[in-house]
């Protein structure tokens, strides 16, 4: 098995459950996603979309889904015309309590060689992750006011 | 002086947060503000290029040590990193820990990389892998709600393993 090209940790003081609502409810994550929300209904086999704007940006489909400790789906990114072309992704979630925080571990792999999807995400995740942290933590999502399209998607 | 040119990545973790680059500068460089998510470690720098770096143990004995290799509030740091382990330095060669402070939207982006002049195996990175990220959130978690988060972190095993089997003296590994 080779190397997945992006892992990242974060630590979140909150509940699995807490968290766990907080990846896969659509009106909370766009309240700290900059600007997208999450559907589906999060069973195996399942789709999931990434919509922005009131478009579709990211097609997923839901490969596992063991609340609230794991959550795993195919990621797709359709709003780039090269994108579009390049052979789903995977993304895993690992939510494990330590003391009174959540260890949250994103796993991000698969990627066709020379993807363009692969450093987007790369940008895109700790974006995310950190507001999604800051959500939990404060009640307040991080603020960009500049467009951040890209690295959101 | 040192080349650090040759010097390549080895890890490198992002995380934004709601603050300014003034704070997140203090939060990195004083040592009563590091000891409050840096599990009770307080940072030492000596304000300029050549100065002394030391992250300074809970007991008062040096746990990690190094020099200041640039200086630029509140902006940029970088300081050679090196734990005061017997051997360490001549298995591993020194290690460079670079912070960069950029604002970005209403946060501030930190970034900081390790990199060495040579291949570093996964098993002596692990230890990077896990700490980082649990002292960057910590951090952060300081910035924004005032209050730490307390993980309790030992090396990882298979890096102590690795070090030992490269003549470093490390600590006994726990049982």
């Amino acid at each position: 098995m080779s190397k997945p090209e992006f892992i990242y940790t974060t630590y979140i003081k909150t509940t699995p459950d807490k968290l766990w609502h907080a990846l896969t409810d659509r009106e909370f994550t766009l309240s700290y996603w900059f600007g997208c929300s999450l559907h589906s209904d999060w069973k195996v086999g399942s789709p999931m979309q990434m919509h922005k704007g009131g478009k579709v940006v990211n097609e997923c489909v839901i490969l596992e889904s063991d609340p609230p400790r794991r959550l795993v789906y195919s990621w797709h990114s359709v709003f780039d015309e090269d994108m579009i072309k390049e052979r789903p992704s995977r993304v895993t979630f690992v939510l494990e309590q330590e003391n009174n925080a959540v260890k949250l571990t994103v796993t991000h792999e698969g990627f066709a060689e020379g993807s363009k999807t692969l450093p987007s995400i790369s940008g895109g995740w700790p974006l995310v992750l950190s507001s999604l942290k800051s959500i939990l933590e404060t009640g307040k999502p991080l603020v960009f006011t500049e467009a951040c399209d890209a690295e959101s998607a | 002086m040192m080349d650090i040119g040759k010097f390549k990545p080895s890890l490198v973790y992002t995380i934004y947060i709601a603050s300014t680059p003034e704070k997140v500068w203090e939060a990195l460089t004083s040592a009563e503000f590091s000891r409050r998510y840096f599990s009770g470690f307080g940072v030492e720098v000596e304000e300029k290029v050549g100065g002394a770096f030391v992250l300074r143990a809970p007991d008062g004995s040096v746990h990690i040590s190094g020099e200041v290799i640039a200086y630029d509030p509140p902006r940029k740091l970088v300081i050679t990193f090196n734990v005061n382990w017997p051997g360490l330095v001549e298995a591993l060669g020194e290690t460079l820990v670079t912070y960069e402070i950029e604002r970005s939207g209403d946060s501030v982006r930190l970034t900081m990389s390790e990199a060495n002049d040579r291949e570093i195996s996964e098993d002596i990175l692990s230890g990077g892998r896990a700490g980082w990220p649990a002292i960057l959130s910590s951090l952060k978690s300081v910035l924004e709600t005032g209050k730490p988060q307390v993980i309790q972190m030992e090396p990882p095993k298979r890096m102590l393993e690795a070090l030992k089997r490269m003549g470093v003296k490390v600590p006994e590994l726990p049982k």
